[in-house]
C-alpha cells in the first residue's frame, strides 16, 4: 500500500468513525433524555444540510464547478417526497412510516437526478461563470414553477394542474401552489438521517478515490490536459453533478418530510449559498470539512441567538476571507510559514518550514 | 394600444437592465470576472439617493451625483481589497469571493436601513405624463430611456477616442500585451469599476423611480437579470449590453402579460439558458478560441 492510499484510507475511515460516534452518543442521549429539545429538533437538519454540504463539495471541490442551484434540487427532492408520501397515505393507506419515508427519498432522489440530467446535458457544455450563472437561473425557474404547482389526490390517482387550481372537487390537496406542500405528516426520523449520510459518503469518497474520482478531479486541474489524455470531460462532470443532485434530492426529501408544510421560499437562492458557506468553510476538496462545518453552522444560529441576526454578515465575511487567504500567492506563503512549525511539530519532522507548501 | 403600453414599459425596464448590464459587461471584459455584488452596488446607489432626497433634501441632481460619487468610491474600494489580491486566482475563487462581497453589501445595508422597504420617493422625476394620441408616456420612462441612449452614446466614443478608454480595450484583449505596452493595467482595471459603479448608482436611481420599493435586496435580483442581458448581447460589448438589456426588458413585460405574472422571472431565465445553448457568445459578441 502506498503512503497515499494508506493516508486516504485513514482520512476516510476516520470520516466514517466520526459520523458513527457521534450518532451513537446522540442516540444515547434521547434515549436517556438528556438532550435539550431544540437540539433533537435540529438532528433531522443537520443529517440534510450534512448531505447537501457533501454533495455540493463533489461539484465545487472535486469537479470544480460552481453550482449555485444546489437548492433548486433540494426543492425538487423535498416537494417529490411530500407528493409521495402522502400519495402512499391516501391512496394505499401505507400506515409504516419508515417505508413511506424511504420510498419517499428514494423518489425524490430519482426525480432530482432525472432534472440533473437534463439540466446537466446542456448546461455542463459551459464552462465556469456561465455555469454559475446558468445554474442560479435554473434554481430560480424552479422556484417560480412550484409556485404555480397544484398537486392532490384523488381515488389513488394523482392529479396535477399547473397555473391554475383546476383540479377535482374530492382531491386531497397535496401541493397547493405558493402555500406550498401542505399538511405533511412528519416521518423523517434521526436513524433514518443517520442512514442517509453514510450512504452519501460512502458513495461520495468511494467516487474519488476511483478512476472516475481522478479523472474528474483532472477535469478541474486542466480541462485540456484532461482532453489530450483522453479524459471524456462532459461525462465526468455530468457523473459528479447528477451524484450530486440525486443526493440533494434525497436530502430535501428527508428536510421536507422533517416538518408539516414545505413552501418555495424556503429553497431560496440563499439557501444555496449557505451550503455554499459551509462547503467553502469546511474547505473546498475536504468531505470531512464539509461534514463538520454543516453541523456546526446548523446548530451555532440556534445556539447563539445573537450570532443568527448576524449570520449573513459573517458569512459574507467568511467567504470573502476565506477565498483571499487560500488563493492570494503572498498571504499564502505568509501563513504557510507562520503555521509550518506547528504542523511540523504534529508530524514530528525536524525540516518544519518546507511543511508550509504541503 | 395596450400592445404599445407593454412595448413602452418593456423598453424603460430594458433600459434599466442595459444600463446595469454595461456594468457587467466591462468589468467582465477587463477583468474577466463575474462582478456579483454588481447588483448591491444598485441598492447603495438607490439609497444614498434615497437619504439624500428624504433626510437631508437635496436637490435631485445633487442627490444622484451624490450617490454616482459615492458608489464610485464604494466600487474601486471593493475591487482593491476583495478582487485585487485575487488577480491570479481561479474564477472559481474570484466568483465566490464575488458572491460574498454581494451578501456583505446587502447585510451592511440591512443593518444600516433596516428590513423594511422605504418608498422612493418619485415625485422629482414624474412631472407631467407625455401623451401621444391615446399613449401615455411618463416622464420617468422617458428620462429612462433618454439617460441610456445618452450614457451608451458617450462610452462608445470614450472607448473608441479616448486614451484611457482605449488602453481599457486594450487590457481586455491581451492583459499582458498591454502590460509590455506600458498601460497601468491596475489601473485600468479600477478604472472599469469606477465607470462601471457609477453607471449603477444611475441604474439604481432610476429603477427606483419606476418601482419606488427600496430594500436591501432591491438589487439583487435586477443585477441577475442584467447579467443575463450582458451575456444575451454578447458579454464584453457595449452595443451588446444595450440591446440585451432592452431585448430583455421587453421579453419580461411580455412574458408576464401575455404569459403569466408568476411566471416573468422563469421566462427571462429560460432565454438566458437558449441564448448559451444556441449561441454561446451572444448575439454580438465574438466566439472566442482558447489557446493551448
Amino acid at each position: 500500500m502506498t503512503k497515499a492510499k494508506r493516508k486516504r484510507l485513514i482520512y476516510n475511515l476516520v470520516t466514517y468513525a466520526l459520523v458513527i460516534a457521534a450518532y451513537i452518543i446522540l442516540q444515547n442521549m434521547i434515549g436517556a433524555k438528556t438532550i435539550s429539545r431544540s437540539l433533537k429538533g435540529l438532528l433531522v437538519p443537520i443529517c440534510a444540510w450534512i448531505i447537501m454540504a457533501v454533495s455540493l463539495n463533489l461539484v465545487i471541490g472535486f469537479s470544480g464547478e460552481l453550482s449555485l442551484g444546489h437548492a433548486g434540487f433540494m426543492s425538487i427532492g423535498a416537494y417529490t417526497g411530500a407528493i409521495i408520501s402522502g400519495w402512499l397515505l391516501a391512496a394505499f393507506d401505507m400506515q409504516d412510516p419508515t417505508l413511506r419515508l424511504v420510498l419517499a427519498i428514494a423518489g425524490g432522489g430519482i426525480v432530482a437526478g432525472i432534472f440533473g440530467v437534463l439540466i446537466g446535458i446542456p448546461v455542463l457544455r459551459l464552462r465556469g461563470d456561465y455555469l454559475a450563472i446558468v445554474t442560479l437561473a435554473f434554481g430560480e425557474i424552479i422556484r417560480n414553477l412550484v409556485n404555480v404547482l397544484y398537486v392532490g389526490t384523488a381515488d389513488g390517482q394523482l392529479h396535477f394542474a399547473f397555473l391554475n387550481k383546476k383540479l377535482p372537487a374530492d382531491v386531497t390537496m397535496l401541493v397547493d401552489g405558493a402555500k406550498g406542500a401542505v399538511k405533511i405528516k412528519p416521518i423523517s426520523t434521526f436513524t433514518v438521517g443517520f442512514v442517509l449520510v453514510m450512504i452519501t459518503l460512502i458513495v461520495v469518497l468511494n467516487l474519488v478515490n476511483s478512476r472516475a474520482g481522478r479523472a474528474i478531479q483532472a477535469t478541474r486541474d486542466n480541462r485540456i490536459a484532461a482532453e489530450s489524455m483522453g479524459v471524456s470531460v462532459t461525462k465526468y462532470k455530468m457523473m459528479a453533478f447528477v451524484t450530486a443532485a440525486v443526493l440533494a434530492g434525497m436530502a430535501g426529501a428527508l428536510y421536507g418530510l422533517n416538518s408539516s408544510t414545505v413552501v418555495p421560499t424556503q429553497f431560496t437562492f440563499n439557501q444555496s449559498i449557505n451550503v455554499l458557506v459551509f462547503v467553502v468553510l469546511g474547505g473546498l476538496g475536504n468531505v470531512l470539512g464539509s461534514v463538520i462545518s454543516a453541523t456546526f453552522l446548523t446548530v451555532l444560529p440556534e445556539v447563539l441567538r445573537e450570532f443568527a441576526d448576524y449570520r449573513m454578515l459573517v458569512y459574507a465575511v467568511v467567504l470573502i476571507l476565506v477565498m483571499i487567504f487560500t488563493n492570494n500567492p503572498l498571504i499564502r506563503s505568509v501563513f504557510g510559514r507562520a503555521v509550518a512549525p506547528v504542523k511540523g511539530l504534529f508530524r514530528g519532522k525536524k525540516n518544519s518550514v518546507s511543511g508550509g507548501e504541503a | 394600444m395596450i400592445f404599445l403600453d407593454h412595448l413602452i414599459n418593456g423598453l424603460s425596464l430594458g433600459s434599466i437592465y442595459a444600463i446595469i448590464a454595461l456594468g457587467y459587461t466591462m468589468v467582465y471584459g477587463i477583468a474577466k470576472m463575474l462582478n456579483f455584488a454588481h447588483g448591491d452596488v444598485i441598492m447603495i446607489g438607490a439609497y444614498i439617493a434615497f437619504c439624500g432626497l428624504q433626510y437631508w433634501g437635496i436637490p435631485p441632481v445633487l442627490a444622484i451625483l451624490l450617490a454616482m460619487v459615492f458608489c464610485t468610491l464604494l466600487g474601486v474600494t471593493i475591487e482593491g481589497f476583495a478582487y485585487r489580491p485575487l488577480r491570479q486566482a481561479t474564477s472559481l475563487a474570484v466568483l465566490i469571493t464575488a458572491i460574498g462581497m454581494s451578501y456583505l453589501l446587502q447585510n451592511i445595508a440591512l443593518m444600516i436601513w433596516g428590513a423594511n422597504p422605504k418608498s422612493f420617493p418619485t415625485t422629482f422625476i414624474n412631472g407631467s405624463n407625455i401623451r401621444i394620441g391615446q399613449l401615455n408616456i411618463s416622464s420617468a420612462t422617458l428620462i429612462t430611456i433618454v439617460a441610456n441612449i445618452v450614457i451608451m452614446v458617450t462610452l462608445t466614443l470614450f472607448t473608441s477616442k479616448a486614451k484611457l478608454g482605449k488602453a481599457m480595450r486594450c487590457v481586455s484583449e491581451d492583459r499582458g500585451a498591454a502590460e509590455l505596452m506600458g498601460i497601468n493595467v491596475n489601473r485600468t482595471i479600477s478604472l472599469t469599476f469606477a465607470i462601471g459603479s457609477a453607471l449603477a448608482a444611475v441604474a439604481g436611481v432610476l429603477l427606483c423611480s419606476s418601482y419606488p420599493i427600496l430594500q436591501p435586496t432591491t438589487g439583487s435580483m435586477p443585477g441577475i437579470k442584467a447579467f443575463t442581458a450582458a451575456v444575451f448581447g454578447g458579454i464584453g460589448s457595449i452595443p451588446g449590453a444595450m440591446l440585451g438589456g432592452i431585448l430583455l426588458g421587453v421579453i419580461e413585460i411580455f412574458g408576464k402579460a401575455y404569459i403569466s405574472t408568476e411566471l416573468g422571472d422563469a421566462i427571462v431565465f429560460a432565454v438566458l439558458i437558449i441564448v448559451l445553448l444556441v449561441k454561446p457568445a451572444g448575439l454580438l459578441g465574438k466566439p472566442m478560441r482558447e489557446k493551448v
